[in-house]
């Protein structure tokens, strides 16, 4: 009722109204697509005139030289650590949200509890992860290993930032979208495919390896480009957990530490010796670091709508 | 009601419910992935033990600043080890690996620094205890009490305050901003417009969150930075206004999706039955299914406040990082996180700036979990509250 009356005395007309406050919201709309139409044409307008074959396979030894400038090391340190990081996430997230799914007593206390830790740690800050990485990974895991394999009072091996680190403190920070995509394609899947198994004599384990987890496949690997994606733009979690200022050579091993895209573009926008002169290497990297999550999480949107399109042909 | 019960648990028998007998793989894989299935809750725990641990000595106000009394070198011997190590300030490793002689010449450069600046008065303050961490004091150099942040030189000074202050300045410009505008656009994108403009325009809305924050940050300071300062005149290229805009482009698509899902998740007899009282969309939207998703919203607002007091890259690169306490908007400010990013790599493992920094990280995680838990209990009732209703 009180909406009523509310409608009579708030206008006279409407309809003006109305047009009036669709077109407001319709301009915040505009609005924040304009921002970031002009983000994206800001980074290609001025990333390209410095982007070419050389920059993105070639290493410089002065990370500031404009002429010199390659990122190739930078790249490579990012796959590295996303690569590691998936190694170690994907096993987990998925069998996490298989427990979700296909186990877990509905409304139970503990899928309550396991759901909550799940959100709780999307909602944990990046530099949190950043500080936990080298509490435990650094300060403890990596000091009892030193102390366990070389001895105390040996110089530290892998309790300092190294790549291992960086890359699980990821994993850690990645499992919730794991999870969560994976999830959503477990329970987009029939219910009638499982019951039809379980009628033919399959186990429930059986069920789950060779029919549930197959038609899932795509939204798993949706889960792992989604992961990626976050990984590689994050900076602040392997500040103090692997990402190195300079290194004159590629990582070589697990405990040493590599250099980075994102950290390279926050060194050179915040640290370079004229901010104005290394500015297009800046704009460049930018480009590359886009490129590459905007091109992940393309092929996410892709692979995700085609499954859809799969399974509405399945119901 | 006896006789299913019977026969539910005569099937149950061969198959699962009692599978460790009949099939002992079965019930050991069911285990494992229960057990795998935990790590979540592990990990929340791990990360809230893990970084308190660093920062234990500050809650139990172990750490001590102050420049003890000066002990004679000569006097090594009459100290037992455990009193000589907490004396130089050594870390467990690097006492046992310093010989005699060593520790007696850390000892001497002691008493020789003490004789230097004896005449500094703040030098016996433990500037580590929660007074000189929360109050205003009055340093030998300043002419009234003041809050300073300021880690480097002879006194550490570890006031938080100007960085509570910092986060809180900066988070309230980014809601300001970005609440009006991704509410507005969730409401134009969930109800108003054409369904086939809201299929290009969410996943557009969507791709800004895949933006890394560092990028925000970078064009924050290269291009926001010039155009506030010219459209608002004022002194300092980087400070809290700029932090606060662009944060608020980065929490816009938290918002938005979380506001979406909700006004979506209306049921569309309501919004039906509106339009057949003779209601305009808009008057449909705003009074009747707003209101239904409304805790949806608060939800959306409480999640985004959130990631805006965690994001850590835009403010560290667009906020100017000055760590002065000050409420307005145009002066330069130094959050919680930036300062843990910027002073982290520097401070000496161990030392009390160190376990300061990471009592801030408790502080913040803290902070985002309960606003993460707020947020999701009222998404919960609101779940509950549509399905009820439909």
């Amino acid at each position: 009722m009180s909406a009523v009356v509310g409608m009579d005395l708030r206008s006279r007309n409407p309809q003006w109204w109305s047009l009036f406050f669709t077109g407001l919201t319709g301009l915040a709309t505009l609005l924040i697509l304009a921002i970031l139409a002009l983000i994206l044409g800001d980074a290609l307008y001025h990333g390209w005139s410095q982007f070419s074959w050389r920059f993105v396979t070639g290493a410089a030894q002065d990370i500031f030289d404009v002429h010199q400038a390659g990122i190739k090391p930078m790249i490579f340190g990012t796959a590295a650590r996303v690569i590691i990081m998936t190694i170690f996430v994907m096993p987990v997230g998925v069998i996490t949200a298989i427990y979700l799914t296909e186990y877990a007593p509905h409304g139970a206390l503990v899928t309550r509890i396991i759901r909550g830790a799940v959100n709780n740690l999307a909602g944990v800050p990046s530099i949190v992860f950043g500080l936990f990485g080298l509490g435990f990974f650094i300060e403890y895991i990596g000091q009892h290993m030193d102390a366990g394999i070389y001895g105390a009072g040996a110089a530290p091996v892998w309790g300092k930032p190294a790549l291992i680190w960086a890359s699980l403190t990821l994993a850690v920070m990645t499992l919730p979208v794991v999870i969560v995509a994976t999830e959503e394609s477990l329970r987009a899947i029939p219910q009638g495919l499982r019951e039809a198994s379980l009628a033919l004599g399959a186990t429930k384990l059986e069920t789950i390896i060779k029919i549930v987890l197959p038609q899932a496949l795509p939204g798993i690997m949706t889960g792992a480009i989604l992961a990626i994606g976050r990984a590689a733009g994050e900076v602040a979690p392997i500040l103090f957990t692997g990402a190195a200022y300079y290194m004159a050579s590629l990582p070589r091993s697990l405990s040493s530490q590599f250099m980075d895209l994102g950290y390279y573009i926050y060194v050179l926008t915040t640290q370079s010796p004229n901010v104005e002169q290394t500015r297009p290497i800046a704009y460049a990297t930018v480009l590359a670091l886009l490129l590459l999550t905007f091109s992940l999480n393309f092929v996410a949107i892709l692979i995700r709508s085609r499954m859809r399109n799969k399974l509405r042909a399945l119901h | 009601m006896e006789k299913p019960e019977q026969s539910k648990r005569s099937v149950g028998w061969m198959g699962l419910e009692r599978g460790h007998r009949a099939r002992p793989l079965e019930w050991l894989a069911e285990k494992m992935i229960f057990l795998v299935s935990l790590s979540a809750i592990l990990m929340v725990f791990l990360i809230f033990i893990f970084i308190t641990r660093e920062a234990l000595p500050i809650f139990l106000g172990q750490t001590d600043t102050a420049a003890a009394r000066v002990i004679p070198a000569d006097d090594i011997d009459k100290l037992s080890p455990e009193k000589l190590r907490a004396y130089l300030g050594l870390s467990p490793e690097d006492f046992k690996n310093k010989d005699h002689a060593t520790l007696k010449l850390l000892m001497q450069l002691r008493e020789k620094s003490a004789a230097e600046n004896g005449d500094n008065k703040d030098a016996g303050i433990n500037t580590t205890s929660w007074r000189y961490m929360l109050k205003p004091y009055q340093w030998s150099d300043n002419d009234r009490p003041e809050y300073i942040w300021q880690p480097r030189g002879e006194i550490q000074k570890f006031n938080i305050v100007p960085l509570l202050v910092g986060s809180l300045k900066v988070t309230i410009v980014a809601l300001l901003f970005s609440v009006p505008v991704s509410l507005a656009a969730a409401i134009y994108v969930s109800q108003l417009c054409p369904p086939n403009v809201r299929e290009v325009v969410k996943p557009s809305i969507e791709l800004l969150a895949g933006i890394p924050s560092v990028v925000m940050g970078f064009f924050a300071l290269t291009v926001m930075s010039g155009a506030l300062q010219s459209i608002f005149h004022y002194r300092y290229a980087l400070n809290s206004l700029l932090a606060g805009v662009a944060l608020g482009l980065a929490v816009i698509p938290v918002i938005f999706s979380i506001a979406e899902d909700a006004l979506t998740s209306v049921p569309r007899t309501y919004l039906q039955a509106a339009l057949a009282l003779g209601s305009s969309r808009w008057q449909a939207a705003w009074q009747v299914v707003v209101p239904a998703a409304l805790p949806g919203i608060f939800a959306a607002i409480v999640l985004g406040f959130g990631r805006a007091v965690g994001e850590t890259m835009i403010v560290l690169m667009a906020s100017g990082n000055a760590s002065v306490l000050s409420w307005n908007m145009l002066d330069s400010a130094r959050t919680v996180t930036a300062t843990i990013a910027a002073e982290l790599g520097e401070a000496v493992s161990q030392s009390p700036h160190y376990r300061i920094l990471f009592m801030i990280g408790v502080l913040l995680f803290i902070v985002t979990f309960l606003s993460n838990l707020a947020g999701e209990l009222v998404m919960e009732r609101l779940k509950g509250r549509l399905e009820g209703k439909r």
